[in-house]
């Protein structure tokens, strides 16, 4: 028996690791090549420690675009909606999940059938007025839709806060003689706290990794977020096969994502399975 | 107390109003303008003129979009794929191994990972010549890779490889929540009744995760009907013979590079209509074979 279970074990490491292997692999051959310069880029059989390394890749797509400008660009956007895009989605949820009020579920049904829009559909229509009021080529497209707030976000804090928040809390602020605002911002608000969080750390994946909206709207370079200008210099430098330079494009644009994701690694999970199961 | 509620009524349509006034603005309203564009010809130039259903009658005909629709629907197949690799994954990591977070981290790195970049990082790996995909069928197997995004034949295979690479790390760590949400005593009664490990996989796991097979297939088919950026990027031409583009890499190209707005609001129309049919299918299906505590 106890041979048997260590069998098991030792399997089923090795098919984790190897799978890990598996995954992880494009990333290293990425900052491999990334460091490699354009002659031993085509080194056969490919070597995985470049030699000689160098860094120059990097110097040199830093220049090319404006990088900084784009990772800027990008944190614009997830700034403002994440900041009030959340609120104002966790003030619809808190009504949805503890207020009895008129025509509620009928509210509700109508915001959920939204997600079943494609954005292929509503983006043309969009696109015709953010041109009309010359909104195209600048972030506002991609910012002001976002500030209403998103019905997914609010479905999932619905769901926490109907389980999380008691209503007797929620009574017991009402005869001490406190707001509706107030018993929100004090008493669901606090409450909901680690969900939203896991909604934070969604939503800048979603905002930062977003690219056919940015793509549409921004069109001088100084403006793009990074995703699209990382896109554009593959059209740039991809008939040139510059394949290191392209490498160490899309590495510096997963370096934010990948530290964040370390730092909220635990809200991610925890919103994935719970909207997921729940869902 | 009367007066309370009626403020505290107030108050929550203070609190649902943004979010309606969002709906109404950037989903109804759009919705209704792209349903009468799809009925004009306009290039945002010239006023648009009412073409009845014109662009309709041209989108059955239109061979790009039976392409586009063809790929899409090839493209589904990484669907069971994923979820068969996700759940193996999952299975493994609910035996109680060391390090489970480590490699649960590991996988979902390219879940959260930037498509674009992804996608770049992929051409590399793709690359005929010198791609490491290639060089590894070479050195182990001496297989003569294919001209992966170069050859119309496997254009959807790399794609679906990808979207596997990419994909795979989600749908585990939601098929791990519920293998860890199955109760054991299942699994203890099914030992004394004599099961074997494959029985107790198909009879117990399997149908007792029926509630996430269907997120993930519903997630997964909603997925794959707007995929984009993965074509823009790695084929911005829509590959060899249009072989790797989508529905919406169609409507974008009619849209933003034709400016034929009438046009791609008709086949926008018509791609939000089939995923409406699909998860319509779905639920209905689901009825049936879905497991509800």
């Amino acid at each position: 028996m106890g041979l048997k279970r260590n069998l098991t074990t030792g399997f089923t490491l090795l098919f984790l690791i190897v799978g890990s292997i598996i995954t992880l692999a494009p990333f290293f051959w990425t900052i491999s090549t990334s460091l490699k310069n354009q002659q031993n880029v085509f080194d056969l059989p490919p070597k995985w420690i470049p030699d000689p390394a160098t860094f120059d890749n990097y110097r040199e797509v830093w220049s090319a675009a404006p990088l900084l400008q784009g990772f800027l660009n990008s944190a614009i956007i997830a700034v403002f909606v994440l900041s009030i895009g959340l609120f104002v989605s966790s003030m619809a949820a808190y009504a949805f999940a503890k207020i009895d009020f008129p025509f509620k579920e009928t509210i509700f049904l109508c915001l959920m059938g939204t997600m079943m829009i494609p954005y292929s559909v509503i983006m043309i229509p969009q696109f015709i007025v953010f041109s009309r009021i010359n909104w195209v080529d600048t972030l506002l497209p991609l910012i002001v839709p976002g500030l209403f707030g998103n019905i997914v976000v609010i479905f999932f804090l619905r769901q926490f806060m109907q389980g999380a928040i008691p209503s007797e809390l929620i009574e017991a602020a009402k005869l001490d003689g406190s707001g509706f605002f107030r018993t929100f911002a004090t008493i669901a608000l606090p409450i909901a706290k680690p969900a939203i969080a896991a909604q934070a750390a969604l939503g800048f994946m979603g905002v930062w990794n977003d690219f056919l909206g940015p793509l549409i709207y921004l069109h001088t370079p100084e403006k793009q977020t990074i995703q699209v200008l990382i896109a554009s210099l593959q059209s740039m430098y991809i008939s040139s096969s510059n394949y290191p330079l392209i490498m160490a494009a899309s590495f510096i644009a997963m370096i934010p994502v990948i530290l964040v994701f370390f730092f909220c690694q635990k809200y991610f999970v925890e919103s994935l399975a719970i909207s997921g199961l729940k869902g | 107390m009367i007066s309370y509620r009626r403020k505290e009524i107030g108050w929550a349509y203070g609190f649902v109003a943004i979010p309606v006034l969002g709906f109404l603005l950037f989903g109804l309203l759009p919705l209704i303008a792209s349903g009468i564009l799809s009925f004009t010809k306009w290039d945002m130039v010239t006023s648009p003129k009412f073409v009845g259903f014109t662009n309709y009658v041209n989108l059955w005909k239109d061979e790009k979009v039976h392409k586009g629709l063809f790929n899409t629907f090839f493209m589904l197949i990484h669907i069971p794929l994923g979820m068969f690799i996700s759940l193996l994954l999952a299975m493994l990591m609910n035996q109680k191994v060391r390090g489970v977070s480590i490699f649960r981290t590991i996988f979902y790195i390219p879940v959260i990972s930037p498509v674009v970049a992804v996608s770049l990082l992929w051409m590399w790996m793709l690359n005929y010549d010198f791609g490491l995909v290639n060089q590894f069928l070479w050195d182990w197997f001496h297989i003569k890779g294919p001209n992966w995004l170069g050859d119309p034949h496997w254009v959807k295979p790399s794609l679906i490889l990808m979207g596997l690479w990419g994909g795979v790390g989600g749908n585990m760590v939601l098929y791990l929540a519920g293998l860890q949400s199955i109760s054991s005593t299942y699994y203890e009664a099914a030992e004394v009744d004599g099961a074997n490990a494959f029985q107790k996989f198909t009879r117990i796991t399997v149908p007792l995760l029926s509630n996430i097979h269907f997120f993930v297939v519903v997630m997964g088919v909603i997925g794959t009907f707007q995929a984009f950026s993965q074509v823009y990027v790695m084929v911005p031409d829509g590959g060899p013979e249009y072989s790797a583009a989508t529905v919406v890499f169609n409507i974008f190209q009619h849209a933003f590079e034709y400016f034929d707005m009438g046009y791609a609001s008709a086949e926008a129309w018509m791609l939000g209509v089939i995923i409406l049919i699909l998860t319509m299918i779905q639920f209905r299906l689901s009825k049936r074979w879905a497991y509800n505590d």
